[in-house]
């Protein structure tokens, strides 16, 4: 199998403070893991230092992305190796449409972008995900409703098309119906040559998504690692069980 | 991760300069006989060159403004009031000098001509050099020629208008340019007659220790309607240069004005302009103003709605870079009733640059039933440079609907990360994020100088073109 992303023993901290201490991760192509963690484990730390967030720093171990060492590269240039983020709390930027902001994170990836295609593209996308094509013209993620958030993300997911993707609570504040059209869209982009890691505290959308691997994170390191059937366990019983254990 | 690059602005596309050739330049300073030469040299009536001398000594009994931007480095000993560029005014650009025509071609001019607008004028140093406007306007009535034509060829309707609407004594600057204006451009447009396409004047400064005081009377009779341009540039000089440049406009019964101005004046240069508009019944208009340039900037477009019914907008964003302060904002006095304003002011600073939003609403006992919305964003691009806002309010009625809003901020870091992991670099991210703050203004813009306003901001970002 083919390692996609090796996290290697880091510490990670932000503001002064050590959140990351010790965590250890690999994924291969084709892969679909999944970190549960309750608030304040780590989780989104996790990734922000994979993708550079200069608000956090990587005090020890190593991060290789597709055999890139990806210590001294910056956020951009680890998007233009295939890495995506799904934000948690994606910002909202005033006076840029969200389908010119496609284009243009788009243009970064290659030369000339057809924005007739594009157009085309994203409001078939747009039809998959349940999202008003209208959408589109509207400022990037200004007065969107949480779920229009985070559908968006996804849409901007489907439409670069990384090698990893990174979910960070994209199922929180969803209703059951988004949770459905998001995992549907997790399905959309999921193939043999990219993976996905998802990063929640809930283990709803997991229902409709084939689940490779399953780590709990406590306190800044992976306590247990197993396969889906870790999901139902946590879902019955909680954390409780690792938190005590460690 | 790498700190932006917030170098110079590149102001390479306005920043070429050829040489101060004239047929005649004025010596330096400010005095009666210094006015009367400018009046002999364009053969003026006397009753233009008694305002001049009346306003040299209105200029000399009235002080700096005590408020704003420190002013103390003009020295008018060191300004050459009046340049008389080597050419009289010509009707065709064949037949404008080569260096003159050719500084017009790169900043766009007869290009725009060609492709939208009813009418240009061109101004080099001191003078007009070039004003036409299309024939079929012509035959309407329309008049657009230069201020001094004007006064020879249509003496009563400039004496019935000249100075009227913003006054010899109104500031020590105003009285200044009615000392020794020259230049710029008088429109007049005829009852019930509407253009469809812009009108633009642009002034160009080329001289070095030398001002510019062009004077702008617009006339928009009852049922018409106008959309006016004004552009204006300069390279930049080590030393002083000053604009001081005065706008008189009036919007009569039920007719429209949109005044649009882009403003890119040399980092040497104080602009220290006036504008004004007396707004009759029902009229309305709509002021549009990007500032880039400049040292200092001292300019607050006032709107008089003095007719019931009125209304007027402002629309305007500047950009302080680095040695740059930039004090804008407008006026408006509500006097008839039901009479609304508008405001939508934004303003971006950078590198140690100033940026003032300075305002006035002053609404009068008389203005019953005034709506007023004042909204004024500030966006600081670090930690060294300032965004104010001083609104002043003066409202004597109550039966008025006021809101005023001002918000000044920085860019987050966390929505520079959010773009940076779409794979935007960081300059790329601020830019797009300035951007997008501009957009609300950029998009009143005329497009070409919309476009222009973003590669500005580029530019004023990037610190050079690649």
């Amino acid at each position: 199998m083919e390692k996609l992303l090796e996290v290697k023993n880091i510490y990670a901290s932000t503001n002064q403070k050590t959140i990351l201490k010790g965590l250890s991760l690999t994924i291969n192509k084709g892969e679909t893991h999944v970190i549960l963690g309750p608030n304040g484990a780590g989780k989104t730390t996790l990734g922000n230092v994979i993708l550079n967030n200069p608000a956090y720093t990587l005090d020890k171990g190593k991060i290789t992305f597709d055999g890139h060492d990806l210590k001294n590269l910056t956020t951009d240039e680890i998007a233009k190796l295939g890495v995506f983020m799904s934000f948690q709390l994606p910002a909202e930027i005033a006076g840029i449409s969200t389908f010119n902001f496609i284009k243009t994170a788009k243009s970064k990836q290659q030369k000339n972008v057809n924005v007739f295609e594009l157009k085309e593209e994203l409001n078939n996308l747009a039809k998959q995900l349940q999202i008003k094509q209208e959408m589109l013209s509207r400022d990037l993620n200004l007065g969107f409703s949480g779920g229009e958030k985070k559908k968006n993300e996804i849409l901007q997911l489907l439409a670069l098309n990384p090698k990893l993707a990174i979910l960070d609570e994209t199922d929180s504040g969803l209703d059951v119906d988004a949770i459905k059209v998001v995992s549907k869209g997790i399905n959309l982009y999921k193939n043999n040559n990219n993976a996905v890691l998802i990063i929640t505290h809930n283990a709803k959308i997991l229902e409709n998504l084939k689940v490779d691997k399953v780590h709990i994170l406590i306190d800044g390191k992976i306590v247990h690692s197993g396969d889906a059937k870790l999901v139902k366990e946590i879902e019955k019983n909680g954390f409780s069980a690792y938190k005590e254990g460690k | 991760m790498a700190k932006t690059k917030v170098a110079q602005i590149n102001d390479s596309l306005y920043d070429f300069k050829n040489k101060d050739e004239y047929a005649f330049k004025i010596e330096k300073g400010l005095n009666e006989d210094i006015v009367k030469e400018i009046s002999k040299q364009k053969n003026e009536p006397s009753w233009m060159l008694e305002i001049r001398l009346k306003a040299l000594q209105i200029y000399n009994k009235l002080s700096l403004p005590v408020w704003g931007p420190d002013l103390s480095e003009l020295d008018m000993n060191n300004i050459a009031t009046y340049v008389k560029p080597n050419t009289d005014i010509k009707s065709n650009w064949k037949d404008v000098p080569q260096n003159i025509k050719q500084t017009f071609e790169k900043l766009g001019i007869p290009q725009a001509e060609h492709k939208y607008l009813a009418g240009v004028g061109a101004q080099y140093d001191s003078e007009i050099v070039y004003h036409s406007i299309k024939e079929d306007l012509q035959k309407l009535g329309v008049i657009y020629t230069d201020i001094d034509s004007a006064i020879k060829q249509y003496p009563n309707l400039v004496k019935q208008y000249f100075s009227k609407c913003v006054p010899l004594s109104d500031h020590k600057f105003v009285a200044l340019h009615y000392a020794v204006f020259s230049g710029g451009s008088f429109v007049y447009v005829p009852k019930g007659v509407k253009l469809e396409k812009p009108l633009q004047s642009y002034f160009r400064l080329n001289s070095p220790d030398s001002g510019q005081f062009e004077h702008t009377l617009i006339i928009v009779e009852d049922d018409a309607s106008l959309h006016f341009i004004e552009g204006c540039s300069a390279p930049k000089y080590s030393k002083i240069n000053l604009h001081a440049g005065c706008v008189e406009l009036f919007v009569k019964d039920n007719a429209y004005l949109r005044y649009s101005t882009i403003e890119n004046w040399s980092k040497n240069m104080l602009n220290l302009n006036t504008k004004k508009a007396i707004i009759e019944k029902n009229a309305q208009v709509d002021w549009v103003s990007g500032s880039f340039g400049s040292k200092i900037s001292m300019l607050y477009p006032l709107s008089v709605l003095k007719g019931d019914n009125s209304r007027t907008e402002y629309t305007g964003i500047s950009f302080a870079g680095q040695g740059q302060n930039l004090d804008t904002g407008f006026k408006v006095i509500h006097i008839g009733k039901n009479t609304s304003s508008v405001v939508n002011a934004r303003s971006i600073s950078k590198s140690g640059g100033i940026a003032t939003y300075r305002s006035l609403v002053s609404v009068l006992p008389t203005a019953t039933n005034a709506k007023s919305s004042v909204s004024c964003d500030g966006l600081m691009l670090d930690d060294i440079s300032r965004s104010d806002t001083i609104p002043l309010n003066n409202i004597e009625n109550n039966d008025v609907v006021f809101s005023h809003e001002a918000k000044v901020g920085k860019i987050s870091e966390s929505a520079i990360f959010y773009l940076m992991s779409r794979g935007l670099s960081e300059d790329d991210a601020r830019a797009l994020i300035v951007r997008g703050f501009a957009n609300p203004i950029s998009k009143e813009l005329p497009m070409e100088y919309a476009v222009e306003m973003n590669r500005l901001i580029n530019l004023e970002l990037k610190g050079g073109i690649g």
